[in-house]
Protein backbone atom coordinates (compact mmCIF):
# COMPACT_ATOMS: atom_id res chain seq x y z
CA UNK A 1 0.00 0.00 0.00
CA UNK A 2 1.46 3.18 -0.94
CA UNK A 3 0.68 7.07 -0.64
CA UNK A 4 -2.73 8.69 -1.76
CA UNK A 5 -2.14 7.37 -5.16
CA UNK A 6 -5.49 9.20 -7.08
CA UNK A 7 -4.57 12.43 -5.02
CA UNK A 8 -8.40 12.45 -3.42
CA UNK A 9 -9.23 15.16 -1.14
CA UNK A 10 -7.89 14.56 2.46
CA UNK A 11 -11.27 15.20 3.55
CA UNK A 12 -12.53 12.65 1.42
CA UNK A 13 -9.54 10.12 2.68
CA UNK A 14 -10.23 11.32 6.15
CA UNK A 15 -14.39 10.28 6.15
CA UNK A 16 -13.50 7.48 4.55
CA UNK A 17 -11.03 6.33 7.00
CA UNK A 18 -13.57 6.94 9.64
CA UNK A 19 -15.90 4.70 7.88
CA UNK A 20 -13.42 1.98 7.03
CA UNK A 21 -12.26 1.43 10.97
CA UNK A 22 -16.10 1.20 12.09
CA UNK A 23 -16.45 -1.10 9.28
CA UNK A 24 -13.39 -3.28 11.18
CA UNK A 25 -14.66 -2.15 14.30
CA UNK A 26 -18.08 -3.60 13.97
CA UNK A 27 -16.83 -6.88 12.75
CA UNK A 28 -14.79 -7.41 15.69
CA UNK A 29 -17.69 -6.25 17.69
CA UNK A 30 -20.55 -8.41 16.52
CA UNK A 31 -18.16 -11.55 15.73
CA UNK A 32 -17.58 -11.31 19.81
CA UNK A 33 -20.83 -10.89 20.99
CA UNK A 34 -22.35 -13.91 18.63
CA UNK A 35 -19.03 -16.40 20.33
CA UNK A 36 -19.69 -14.52 23.91
CA UNK A 37 -23.31 -16.19 23.78
CA UNK A 38 -21.58 -19.56 24.03
CA UNK A 39 -20.38 -19.43 27.27
CA UNK A 40 -21.14 -22.30 29.13
CA UNK A 41 -23.00 -24.16 26.39
CA UNK A 42 -19.24 -25.26 24.37
CA UNK A 43 -19.09 -29.38 23.68
CA UNK A 44 -16.22 -29.29 25.90
CA UNK A 45 -14.59 -27.61 28.67
CA UNK A 46 -11.74 -27.00 26.77
CA UNK A 47 -14.31 -25.41 24.05
CA UNK A 48 -15.55 -22.79 26.61
CA UNK A 49 -12.08 -21.62 27.37
CA UNK A 50 -11.30 -21.78 23.47
CA UNK A 51 -14.20 -19.73 22.32
CA UNK A 52 -14.34 -16.92 25.28
CA UNK A 53 -10.87 -16.80 24.61
CA UNK A 54 -11.72 -15.75 21.01
CA UNK A 55 -14.45 -13.56 21.93
CA UNK A 56 -12.47 -12.00 24.15
CA UNK A 57 -9.55 -10.87 21.41
CA UNK A 58 -12.31 -9.86 19.00
CA UNK A 59 -13.77 -7.56 21.95
CA UNK A 60 -10.54 -6.23 22.52
CA UNK A 61 -9.64 -5.17 18.44
CA UNK A 62 -13.56 -3.46 18.57
CA UNK A 63 -12.85 -1.38 21.61
CA UNK A 64 -9.55 -0.02 20.13
CA UNK A 65 -10.92 0.46 16.81
CA UNK A 66 -15.01 1.99 17.86
CA UNK A 67 -12.44 4.09 20.74
CA UNK A 68 -10.70 5.44 17.14
CA UNK A 69 -13.81 5.38 14.65
CA UNK A 70 -14.85 7.87 17.49
CA UNK A 71 -11.96 10.24 17.50
CA UNK A 72 -11.36 10.13 13.79
CA UNK A 73 -15.65 10.86 13.59
CA UNK A 74 -14.64 14.15 16.05
CA UNK A 75 -12.46 15.26 14.15
CA UNK A 76 -14.46 15.44 11.08
CA UNK A 77 -18.08 16.90 12.95
CA UNK A 78 -16.63 17.97 16.38
CA UNK A 79 -18.85 15.70 18.64
CA UNK A 80 -17.53 13.00 19.78
CA UNK A 81 -18.34 9.53 20.58
CA UNK A 82 -17.13 6.51 22.99
CA UNK A 83 -16.74 3.06 22.20
CA UNK A 84 -19.68 2.83 24.54
CA UNK A 85 -21.97 5.54 22.31
CA UNK A 86 -20.73 3.62 18.76
CA UNK A 87 -21.54 -0.01 20.95
CA UNK A 88 -24.79 0.62 22.73
CA UNK A 89 -26.30 3.78 20.48
CA UNK A 90 -26.71 2.89 17.24
CA UNK A 91 -29.55 1.16 15.62
CA UNK A 92 -29.15 -1.95 13.30
CA UNK A 93 -29.50 0.56 10.32
CA UNK A 94 -26.11 2.37 11.79
CA UNK A 95 -24.21 -1.39 11.89
CA UNK A 96 -21.82 -1.49 9.17
CA UNK A 97 -20.15 -5.26 9.94
CA UNK A 98 -20.63 -7.73 7.32
CA UNK A 99 -24.07 -9.66 7.61
CA UNK A 100 -21.53 -13.26 8.15
CA UNK A 101 -20.46 -12.59 11.48
CA UNK A 102 -24.10 -11.52 12.65
CA UNK A 103 -25.38 -15.10 11.59
CA UNK A 104 -26.14 -17.18 14.87
CA UNK A 105 -25.03 -20.18 16.89
CA UNK A 106 -27.36 -22.54 15.19
CA UNK A 107 -24.85 -25.45 16.49
CA UNK A 108 -21.71 -26.24 17.10
CA UNK A 109 -21.04 -27.01 13.42
CA UNK A 110 -22.38 -23.55 12.36
CA UNK A 111 -20.06 -21.27 14.67
CA UNK A 112 -17.05 -23.06 13.03
CA UNK A 113 -18.36 -22.59 9.65
CA UNK A 114 -18.50 -19.22 10.41
CA UNK A 115 -15.10 -18.27 12.06
CA UNK A 116 -13.79 -20.17 9.69
CA UNK A 117 -14.84 -18.15 6.99
CA UNK A 118 -14.23 -15.06 9.13
CA UNK A 119 -10.97 -15.52 10.66
CA UNK A 120 -9.77 -16.84 7.16
CA UNK A 121 -10.56 -12.90 5.92
CA UNK A 122 -9.92 -11.39 8.89
CA UNK A 123 -6.22 -12.65 8.58
CA UNK A 124 -5.54 -11.52 4.88
CA UNK A 125 -6.85 -8.25 6.13
CA UNK A 126 -4.51 -7.77 9.20
CA UNK A 127 -1.62 -9.23 7.21
CA UNK A 128 -2.43 -6.30 4.76
CA UNK A 129 -3.16 -3.70 7.23
CA UNK A 130 -0.15 -4.29 9.41
CA UNK A 131 1.50 -2.07 6.32
CA UNK A 132 -1.01 0.80 6.68
CA UNK A 133 -0.21 4.89 6.74
CA UNK A 134 -2.16 5.07 9.18
CA UNK A 135 -0.28 4.12 12.09
CA UNK A 136 -3.44 3.24 14.60
CA UNK A 137 -4.70 0.84 12.04
CA UNK A 138 -0.96 -0.86 11.37
CA UNK A 139 -1.21 -1.03 14.78
CA UNK A 140 -4.20 -2.59 15.16
CA UNK A 141 -3.24 -4.69 12.66
CA UNK A 142 -0.29 -5.55 14.24
CA UNK A 143 -1.59 -7.44 17.23
CA UNK A 144 -4.90 -8.82 15.53
CA UNK A 145 -2.67 -10.58 13.04
CA UNK A 146 -1.00 -13.08 15.64
CA UNK A 147 -4.30 -13.32 17.42
CA UNK A 148 -6.54 -14.42 14.69
CA UNK A 149 -3.83 -16.74 12.88
CA UNK A 150 -4.84 -18.14 16.12
CA UNK A 151 -8.81 -18.27 15.56
CA UNK A 152 -8.39 -19.11 12.13
CA UNK A 153 -6.51 -22.45 13.14
CA UNK A 154 -9.05 -23.31 15.58
CA UNK A 155 -11.45 -22.86 13.26
CA UNK A 156 -9.61 -24.88 10.63
CA UNK A 157 -9.03 -27.95 12.90
CA UNK A 158 -12.50 -27.95 14.33
CA UNK A 159 -14.05 -28.03 10.41
CA UNK A 160 -11.12 -30.79 9.53
CA UNK A 161 -12.66 -32.84 12.68
CA UNK A 162 -16.03 -32.22 12.00
CA UNK A 163 -15.91 -32.56 8.17
CA UNK A 164 -13.74 -36.16 8.73
CA UNK A 165 -15.33 -37.04 11.64
CA UNK A 166 -18.58 -39.07 11.83
CA UNK A 167 -21.14 -38.98 8.95
CA UNK A 168 -23.51 -36.66 11.38
CA UNK A 169 -20.35 -34.01 11.98
CA UNK A 170 -19.87 -34.03 7.87
CA UNK A 171 -23.51 -33.70 7.35
CA UNK A 172 -23.81 -30.95 9.79
CA UNK A 173 -20.34 -29.32 8.73
CA UNK A 174 -21.55 -28.92 5.34
CA UNK A 175 -24.90 -27.77 5.96
CA UNK A 176 -23.20 -25.10 7.91
CA UNK A 177 -21.00 -23.30 4.92
CA UNK A 178 -23.91 -23.57 2.55
CA UNK A 179 -25.62 -21.79 5.19
CA UNK A 180 -22.48 -19.00 6.19
CA UNK A 181 -21.50 -19.22 2.11
CA UNK A 182 -24.06 -16.87 0.37
CA UNK A 183 -22.71 -14.07 3.06
CA UNK A 184 -19.24 -14.04 2.35
CA UNK A 185 -19.35 -12.21 -1.37
CA UNK A 186 -19.65 -9.31 0.67
CA UNK A 187 -16.23 -9.49 2.55
CA UNK A 188 -14.07 -8.94 -0.46
CA UNK A 189 -16.68 -6.77 -2.59
CA UNK A 190 -15.06 -3.02 -2.82
CA UNK A 191 -17.08 0.46 -2.62
CA UNK A 192 -16.28 3.90 -2.39
CA UNK A 193 -15.07 3.78 1.34
CA UNK A 194 -12.95 0.82 0.09
CA UNK A 195 -11.86 2.01 -3.04
CA UNK A 196 -10.30 5.83 -1.22
CA UNK A 197 -8.67 3.96 1.70
CA UNK A 198 -6.95 1.45 -0.54
CA UNK A 199 -6.03 4.42 -2.72
CA UNK A 200 -4.77 6.36 0.01
CA UNK A 201 -2.43 3.30 1.64
CA UNK A 202 -5.03 3.24 5.20
CA UNK A 203 -6.76 0.40 3.82
CA UNK A 204 -6.70 -3.25 1.85
CA UNK A 205 -8.72 -3.38 -1.47
CA UNK A 206 -10.67 -6.19 -0.36
CA UNK A 207 -10.89 -8.21 -3.51
CA UNK A 208 -7.11 -7.88 -3.00
CA UNK A 209 -7.78 -10.10 -0.08
CA UNK A 210 -9.37 -12.88 -1.70
CA UNK A 211 -6.88 -15.02 -3.50
CA UNK A 212 -5.08 -16.12 -0.07
CA UNK A 213 -8.74 -16.39 1.24
CA UNK A 214 -9.69 -18.80 -1.68
CA UNK A 215 -6.59 -20.82 -1.21
CA UNK A 216 -6.58 -21.12 2.20
CA UNK A 217 -10.42 -22.33 2.07
CA UNK A 218 -9.70 -24.55 -0.68
CA UNK A 219 -7.23 -26.33 1.46
CA UNK A 220 -8.95 -26.87 4.76
CA UNK A 221 -11.61 -28.07 2.87
CA UNK A 222 -9.99 -30.74 0.84
CA UNK A 223 -8.47 -31.82 4.47
CA UNK A 224 -11.80 -32.16 5.81
CA UNK A 225 -13.37 -33.69 2.64
CA UNK A 226 -16.04 -30.86 2.40
CA UNK A 227 -16.93 -29.22 -1.70
CA UNK A 228 -16.95 -25.26 -1.59
CA UNK A 229 -20.78 -24.91 -1.50
CA UNK A 230 -21.92 -23.28 -4.48
CA UNK A 231 -24.86 -21.34 -3.47
CA UNK A 232 -25.39 -18.18 -4.92
CA UNK A 233 -24.54 -14.64 -2.56
CA UNK A 234 -27.38 -13.18 -1.06
CA UNK A 235 -27.90 -9.36 -1.58
CA UNK A 236 -29.58 -7.05 -0.39
CA UNK A 237 -32.39 -4.83 -2.01
CA UNK A 238 -30.56 -2.97 -4.50
CA UNK A 239 -27.00 -4.70 -3.93
CA UNK A 240 -27.19 -3.27 -0.42
CA UNK A 241 -25.06 -5.40 2.41
CA UNK A 242 -24.15 -4.63 6.02
CA UNK A 243 -21.76 -2.40 5.17
CA UNK A 244 -24.54 -0.12 3.93
CA UNK A 245 -26.54 -0.98 6.86
CA UNK A 246 -28.75 -3.39 5.55
CA UNK A 247 -28.29 -6.25 8.01
CA UNK A 248 -30.52 -10.30 7.92
CA UNK A 249 -32.74 -10.02 10.72
CA UNK A 250 -30.75 -12.13 13.81
CA UNK A 251 -28.98 -8.60 13.88
CA UNK A 252 -32.25 -6.22 15.22
CA UNK A 253 -32.49 -9.10 18.37
CA UNK A 254 -28.52 -8.95 19.35
CA UNK A 255 -28.93 -5.96 19.58
CA UNK A 256 -31.47 -5.39 21.90
CA UNK A 257 -30.28 -7.82 24.26
CA UNK A 258 -26.35 -6.45 24.03
CA UNK A 259 -27.95 -2.87 23.97
CA UNK A 260 -30.86 -2.83 26.29
CA UNK A 261 -29.44 -2.33 30.06
CA UNK A 262 -26.93 0.31 28.31
CA UNK A 263 -29.76 1.99 26.91
CA UNK A 264 -32.09 1.68 30.09
CA UNK A 265 -29.78 4.04 32.32
CA UNK A 266 -29.21 6.85 30.21
CA UNK A 267 -25.68 9.04 31.15
CA UNK A 268 -25.25 6.35 33.32
CA UNK A 269 -20.95 4.98 34.24
CA UNK A 270 -20.26 1.37 34.53
CA UNK B 1 -14.48 -45.57 41.16
CA UNK B 2 -11.39 -45.19 43.63
CA UNK B 3 -8.48 -47.53 43.66
CA UNK B 4 -8.65 -50.31 46.42
CA UNK B 5 -5.78 -50.16 48.58
CA UNK B 6 -3.39 -52.97 49.54
CA UNK B 7 -4.34 -55.04 51.87
CA UNK B 8 -1.02 -56.76 51.34
CA UNK B 9 1.03 -57.52 54.38
CA UNK B 10 2.91 -54.20 53.95
CA UNK B 11 -0.46 -52.32 53.81
CA UNK B 12 0.16 -51.61 58.01
CA UNK B 13 3.54 -49.73 57.07
CA UNK B 14 1.89 -48.23 54.41
CA UNK B 15 -0.98 -46.36 56.92
CA UNK B 16 2.26 -45.84 59.88
CA UNK B 17 3.76 -44.07 57.02
CA UNK B 18 1.15 -41.90 55.61
CA UNK B 19 0.03 -40.88 59.23
CA UNK B 20 3.77 -39.68 59.77
CA UNK B 21 3.61 -37.47 56.51
CA UNK B 22 -0.06 -36.14 57.64
CA UNK B 23 1.92 -35.43 61.36
CA UNK B 24 5.09 -33.28 59.53
CA UNK B 25 2.00 -31.41 58.00
CA UNK B 26 3.63 -33.16 54.13
CA UNK B 27 2.43 -32.75 51.22
CA UNK B 28 0.97 -36.33 50.00
CA UNK B 29 1.47 -37.03 46.12
CA UNK B 30 -0.44 -39.34 43.53
CA UNK B 31 1.91 -42.11 44.08
CA UNK B 32 1.95 -42.41 47.19
CA UNK B 33 -0.23 -45.17 49.21
CA UNK B 34 -2.91 -43.02 51.29
CA UNK B 35 -6.14 -44.79 52.72
CA UNK B 36 -9.49 -45.34 51.04
CA UNK B 37 -11.42 -42.46 52.92
CA UNK B 38 -8.64 -40.37 52.16
CA UNK B 39 -9.29 -40.92 48.44
CA UNK B 40 -12.92 -40.95 48.42
CA UNK B 41 -12.89 -37.13 50.49
CA UNK B 42 -10.77 -35.16 48.32
CA UNK B 43 -12.51 -36.78 45.14
CA UNK B 44 -15.58 -35.55 46.44
CA UNK B 45 -14.35 -32.40 47.53
CA UNK B 46 -12.40 -31.47 44.24
CA UNK B 47 -14.98 -33.08 42.58
CA UNK B 48 -17.73 -30.58 43.73
CA UNK B 49 -15.59 -27.83 43.62
CA UNK B 50 -14.74 -28.48 40.01
CA UNK B 51 -18.67 -28.85 39.07
CA UNK B 52 -18.80 -25.81 41.54
CA UNK B 53 -16.27 -24.05 39.03
CA UNK B 54 -18.12 -25.20 35.51
CA UNK B 55 -22.02 -24.36 37.13
CA UNK B 56 -20.43 -21.29 38.61
CA UNK B 57 -20.15 -20.33 34.69
CA UNK B 58 -24.08 -20.27 34.25
CA UNK B 59 -25.29 -17.29 36.66
CA UNK B 60 -22.73 -14.71 35.35
CA UNK B 61 -22.56 -16.04 31.64
CA UNK B 62 -25.90 -15.09 32.34
CA UNK B 63 -25.01 -11.82 31.89
CA UNK B 64 -22.00 -11.29 29.66
CA UNK B 65 -24.13 -10.67 26.48
CA UNK B 66 -25.88 -7.60 28.17
CA UNK B 67 -22.79 -6.49 29.90
CA UNK B 68 -23.57 -2.31 30.11
CA UNK B 69 -20.02 -1.41 29.02
CA UNK B 70 -17.85 -3.15 26.77
CA UNK B 71 -15.00 -2.58 29.34
CA UNK B 72 -17.34 -4.51 32.12
CA UNK B 73 -18.32 -7.27 28.90
CA UNK B 74 -14.54 -8.19 28.48
CA UNK B 75 -14.17 -8.41 32.60
CA UNK B 76 -17.10 -10.75 32.91
CA UNK B 77 -15.84 -13.18 29.43
CA UNK B 78 -12.57 -13.33 31.30
CA UNK B 79 -13.79 -14.02 33.95
CA UNK B 80 -16.10 -17.24 32.89
CA UNK B 81 -13.19 -17.93 30.97
CA UNK B 82 -10.90 -18.19 34.17
CA UNK B 83 -13.78 -20.67 35.61
CA UNK B 84 -13.72 -23.15 33.24
CA UNK B 85 -10.00 -23.20 33.33
CA UNK B 86 -10.69 -23.79 37.11
CA UNK B 87 -12.64 -26.41 36.16
CA UNK B 88 -10.20 -27.87 33.91
CA UNK B 89 -7.30 -27.81 36.52
CA UNK B 90 -9.45 -29.44 39.25
CA UNK B 91 -10.62 -32.16 37.12
CA UNK B 92 -7.22 -33.01 36.03
CA UNK B 93 -6.52 -32.91 40.26
CA UNK B 94 -9.11 -35.19 40.88
CA UNK B 95 -7.91 -37.55 37.77
CA UNK B 96 -4.34 -38.19 39.43
CA UNK B 97 -6.69 -40.01 42.31
CA UNK B 98 -7.82 -42.16 39.75
CA UNK B 99 -11.10 -41.40 38.65
CA UNK B 100 -12.09 -39.63 35.45
CA UNK B 101 -13.49 -36.46 34.03
CA UNK B 102 -16.29 -37.69 31.86
CA UNK B 103 -17.20 -40.30 35.47
CA UNK B 104 -17.32 -37.49 37.48
CA UNK B 105 -19.28 -35.24 34.72
CA UNK B 106 -22.23 -37.84 34.84
CA UNK B 107 -22.46 -37.78 38.34
CA UNK B 108 -23.11 -34.32 38.30
CA UNK B 109 -24.95 -34.90 35.63
CA UNK B 110 -27.22 -37.59 37.57
CA UNK B 111 -27.38 -35.33 40.31
CA UNK B 112 -25.12 -37.47 42.66
CA UNK B 113 -22.55 -35.38 43.11
CA UNK B 114 -22.95 -31.56 44.37
CA UNK B 115 -21.63 -28.35 43.66
CA UNK B 116 -21.73 -25.22 45.70
CA UNK B 117 -25.69 -24.21 46.37
CA UNK B 118 -25.04 -20.58 45.90
CA UNK B 119 -25.48 -21.01 42.16
CA UNK B 120 -28.77 -22.21 42.71
CA UNK B 121 -29.55 -18.65 43.22
CA UNK B 122 -31.04 -16.64 40.31
CA UNK B 123 -28.24 -13.42 38.95
CA UNK B 124 -31.50 -10.79 38.84
CA UNK B 125 -29.48 -7.64 37.71
CA UNK B 126 -26.18 -6.27 36.29
CA UNK B 127 -25.48 -5.67 39.87
CA UNK B 128 -25.40 -9.05 41.17
CA UNK B 129 -22.68 -9.77 38.89
CA UNK B 130 -20.84 -6.90 40.77
CA UNK B 131 -22.22 -8.38 44.09
CA UNK B 132 -21.40 -12.02 43.26
CA UNK B 133 -17.64 -10.87 42.56
CA UNK B 134 -17.16 -9.13 45.38
CA UNK B 135 -19.19 -11.45 47.97
CA UNK B 136 -19.47 -15.06 46.20
CA UNK B 137 -15.97 -14.78 45.37
CA UNK B 138 -14.90 -13.50 48.79
CA UNK B 139 -16.10 -16.46 50.68
CA UNK B 140 -14.54 -18.53 48.17
CA UNK B 141 -11.36 -16.87 48.62
CA UNK B 142 -11.87 -17.27 52.14
CA UNK B 143 -12.28 -20.96 52.05
CA UNK B 144 -9.81 -21.84 49.53
CA UNK B 145 -6.55 -19.74 50.83
CA UNK B 146 -6.18 -22.06 53.29
CA UNK B 147 -6.44 -25.16 50.79
CA UNK B 148 -3.14 -23.74 49.54
CA UNK B 149 -1.85 -25.91 52.21
CA UNK B 150 -4.05 -29.11 51.70
CA UNK B 151 -2.19 -31.81 52.73
CA UNK B 152 -2.76 -33.19 48.97
CA UNK B 153 -0.16 -31.76 46.88
CA UNK B 154 -1.53 -31.81 43.22
CA UNK B 155 -4.97 -30.24 45.08
CA UNK B 156 -3.27 -27.49 46.64
CA UNK B 157 -1.21 -26.30 43.65
CA UNK B 158 -4.37 -25.64 41.93
CA UNK B 159 -5.32 -24.09 44.78
CA UNK B 160 -2.92 -21.35 44.31
CA UNK B 161 -3.07 -20.96 40.72
CA UNK B 162 -6.93 -20.47 41.53
CA UNK B 163 -6.28 -18.33 44.61
CA UNK B 164 -4.65 -15.78 42.37
CA UNK B 165 -7.43 -15.07 39.77
CA UNK B 166 -10.22 -15.10 42.24
CA UNK B 167 -8.46 -12.00 44.41
CA UNK B 168 -8.48 -10.61 40.95
CA UNK B 169 -11.99 -11.35 40.48
CA UNK B 170 -13.11 -10.09 44.03
CA UNK B 171 -11.74 -7.04 43.15
CA UNK B 172 -13.00 -6.48 40.37
CA UNK B 173 -16.72 -7.42 41.59
CA UNK B 174 -16.12 -4.83 44.71
CA UNK B 175 -14.82 -2.17 41.95
CA UNK B 176 -18.21 -2.82 40.00
CA UNK B 177 -20.46 -1.91 42.87
CA UNK B 178 -18.32 0.57 43.84
CA UNK B 179 -19.15 2.35 40.69
CA UNK B 180 -22.92 1.48 40.94
CA UNK B 181 -22.81 2.62 44.60
CA UNK B 182 -21.96 6.02 43.39
CA UNK B 183 -23.89 5.83 40.25
CA UNK B 184 -27.44 7.22 39.19
CA UNK B 185 -29.98 6.29 41.96
CA UNK B 186 -31.29 3.32 39.78
CA UNK B 187 -27.94 1.91 39.80
CA UNK B 188 -27.12 2.34 43.18
CA UNK B 189 -30.63 1.09 44.64
CA UNK B 190 -29.48 -1.98 41.88
CA UNK B 191 -26.37 -2.52 43.81
CA UNK B 192 -28.07 -2.70 47.21
CA UNK B 193 -30.46 -4.56 46.65
CA UNK B 194 -27.86 -7.06 44.69
CA UNK B 195 -26.21 -7.17 48.03
CA UNK B 196 -29.51 -7.51 50.17
CA UNK B 197 -30.34 -11.01 48.09
CA UNK B 198 -26.37 -12.36 48.14
CA UNK B 199 -25.63 -11.68 51.55
CA UNK B 200 -26.74 -14.32 53.38
CA UNK B 201 -26.56 -17.31 50.82
CA UNK B 202 -22.74 -16.11 50.87
CA UNK B 203 -22.15 -16.67 54.31
CA UNK B 204 -23.98 -19.98 53.70
CA UNK B 205 -20.94 -20.95 51.37
CA UNK B 206 -18.89 -22.15 54.46
CA UNK B 207 -21.08 -24.82 55.25
CA UNK B 208 -23.30 -25.90 58.19
CA UNK B 209 -22.57 -24.54 62.00
CA UNK B 210 -19.64 -26.48 62.93
CA UNK B 211 -21.40 -28.52 65.49
CA UNK B 212 -23.81 -30.05 62.40
CA UNK B 213 -20.64 -30.38 59.76
CA UNK B 214 -20.79 -34.36 58.63
CA UNK B 215 -16.86 -33.93 57.08
CA UNK B 216 -15.33 -31.62 59.08
CA UNK B 217 -13.25 -33.45 61.88
CA UNK B 218 -12.16 -36.13 59.88
CA UNK B 219 -11.46 -33.32 57.06
CA UNK B 220 -9.34 -31.52 59.88
CA UNK B 221 -7.55 -34.23 60.74
CA UNK B 222 -6.02 -35.67 57.47
CA UNK B 223 -4.99 -31.57 56.68
CA UNK B 224 -7.29 -31.24 54.23
CA UNK B 225 -9.26 -28.93 55.97
CA UNK B 226 -7.52 -26.29 58.34
CA UNK B 227 -10.30 -24.29 59.53
CA UNK B 228 -13.52 -25.31 60.79
CA UNK B 229 -16.44 -23.53 59.01
CA UNK B 230 -17.62 -21.29 61.75
CA UNK B 231 -13.71 -20.38 61.42
CA UNK B 232 -13.95 -19.11 58.03
CA UNK B 233 -17.66 -17.81 58.26
CA UNK B 234 -16.30 -15.12 60.46
CA UNK B 235 -13.18 -14.50 58.94
CA UNK B 236 -15.37 -13.61 55.91
CA UNK B 237 -17.75 -11.27 58.28
CA UNK B 238 -14.54 -9.51 59.80
CA UNK B 239 -13.03 -8.34 55.86
CA UNK B 240 -17.08 -7.59 54.50
CA UNK B 241 -18.15 -5.26 57.07
CA UNK B 242 -15.74 -2.73 56.38
CA UNK B 243 -15.76 -3.04 52.65
CA UNK B 244 -19.46 -2.71 53.20
CA UNK B 245 -19.24 0.94 54.28
CA UNK B 246 -15.93 1.46 51.69
CA UNK B 247 -18.94 1.00 49.53
CA UNK B 248 -21.78 2.54 50.99
CA UNK B 249 -23.81 0.10 51.01
CA UNK B 250 -25.74 -2.15 54.10
CA UNK B 251 -25.30 -5.26 54.78
CA UNK B 252 -28.94 -6.96 55.74
CA UNK B 253 -28.25 -7.72 58.95
CA UNK B 254 -28.98 -6.16 62.07
CA UNK B 255 -26.58 -8.11 64.17
CA UNK B 256 -23.63 -6.66 62.91
CA UNK B 257 -21.80 -5.43 65.55
CA UNK B 258 -18.19 -5.28 67.12
CA UNK B 259 -17.79 -7.36 69.66
CA UNK B 260 -14.52 -5.74 70.98
CA UNK B 261 -14.49 -8.83 73.99
CA UNK B 262 -13.57 -11.45 70.96
CA UNK B 263 -12.17 -8.91 68.89
CA UNK B 264 -14.78 -9.98 65.69
CA UNK B 265 -17.75 -8.42 64.18
CA UNK B 266 -21.30 -10.38 65.78
CA UNK B 267 -23.57 -11.08 62.97
CA UNK B 268 -27.18 -12.89 62.36
CA UNK B 269 -27.68 -16.74 62.03
CA UNK B 270 -28.33 -17.99 58.32
CA UNK B 271 -31.70 -19.52 57.86
CA UNK B 272 -30.27 -22.50 57.81
CA UNK B 273 -33.68 -24.42 56.77
CA UNK B 274 -33.21 -22.36 53.50
CA UNK B 275 -30.10 -23.47 53.06
CA UNK B 276 -30.88 -27.20 53.76
CA UNK B 277 -33.85 -26.45 51.59
CA UNK B 278 -31.54 -25.23 48.38
CA UNK B 279 -29.27 -27.81 48.97
CA UNK B 280 -31.74 -31.00 48.69
CA UNK B 281 -32.65 -29.05 45.36
CA UNK B 282 -35.29 -26.76 46.10
CA UNK B 283 -33.72 -23.73 45.61
CA UNK B 284 -34.74 -21.23 43.03
CA UNK B 285 -32.53 -22.67 39.96
CA UNK B 286 -31.60 -26.04 41.21
CA UNK B 287 -33.07 -27.74 38.31
CA UNK B 288 -32.43 -24.58 35.48
CA UNK B 289 -28.48 -25.18 36.16
CA UNK B 290 -28.84 -29.12 36.06
CA UNK B 291 -30.58 -28.99 33.07
CA UNK B 292 -28.77 -26.07 31.17
CA UNK B 293 -25.49 -28.41 32.13
CA UNK B 294 -26.73 -31.66 30.61
CA UNK B 295 -28.36 -29.85 27.42
CA UNK B 296 -24.93 -28.75 26.78
CA UNK B 297 -23.19 -32.20 27.51
CA UNK B 298 -26.09 -33.21 25.42
CA UNK B 299 -25.60 -31.32 22.44
CA UNK B 300 -22.21 -31.32 22.46
CA UNK B 301 -22.11 -35.13 22.20
CA UNK B 302 -21.74 -35.38 18.14
CA UNK B 303 -19.03 -32.80 18.23
CA UNK B 304 -16.97 -34.93 20.51
CA UNK B 305 -17.74 -38.18 18.91
CA UNK B 306 -16.42 -36.50 15.79
CA UNK B 307 -13.38 -35.61 17.04
CA UNK B 308 -12.61 -39.09 18.83
CA UNK B 309 -13.52 -40.26 14.83
CA UNK B 310 -11.27 -38.20 13.20
CA UNK B 311 -8.36 -39.01 15.80
CA UNK B 312 -9.12 -42.90 14.99
CA UNK B 313 -9.18 -42.19 11.53
CA UNK B 314 -6.22 -39.72 11.65
CA UNK B 315 -3.96 -42.65 13.66
CA UNK B 316 -5.20 -45.30 11.21
CA UNK B 317 -3.90 -43.19 8.38
CA UNK B 318 -0.65 -42.89 9.95
CA UNK B 319 -0.46 -46.43 10.58
CA UNK B 320 -1.03 -47.88 7.21
CA UNK B 321 1.47 -45.02 6.01
CA UNK B 322 4.01 -46.06 8.16
CA UNK B 323 3.42 -49.69 6.93
CA UNK B 324 3.42 -48.77 3.16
Amino acid sequence: MSGNENGAPQAEVDTATAAYVLRLGDDALIASQRLAELAARGPQLEEDVALANIALDLLGQARVLLDYAGRLEEQLTGVLRTEDDLAFLRDERQFCNARLVELPNTDFAHTVARQLLFSGYALELYTALQGSADETVAGVAGKAVKEVAYHRDHAARWAVRLGDGTEESSERMAAALEACWPYTGELFTPDEVTRTVAAAGVGADPAGLRPGWDAFIDGVLAEAGLHRPETAQITGPAGLGGRQGVHTEHLGYLLAEMQHIHRSHPGATW
Amino acid sequence: MTTEAPAAPGAHDAQRRFDGMIAADERIEPRDWMPDGYRRTLIRQIAQHAHSEIIGMQPEGNWITRAPSLKRKAVLIAKVQDEAGHGLYLYSAAETLGVSREELLDLLHEGRQRYSSIFNYPTLTWADVGAIGWLVDGAAITNQVPLCRCSYGPYARAMVRICKEESFHQRQGFDSLYVLARGTGAQRRMAQDAVDRWYWPSLMMFGPPDAESAHSEQSMAWNIKRFTNDELRQRFVDIIVPQAEALGLTLPDPDIAWNAERGHYDFGTPDWDEFKQVLKGGGPCNRQRLEHRRRAHADGAWVREAARAHAAKRAARDTAGEAA
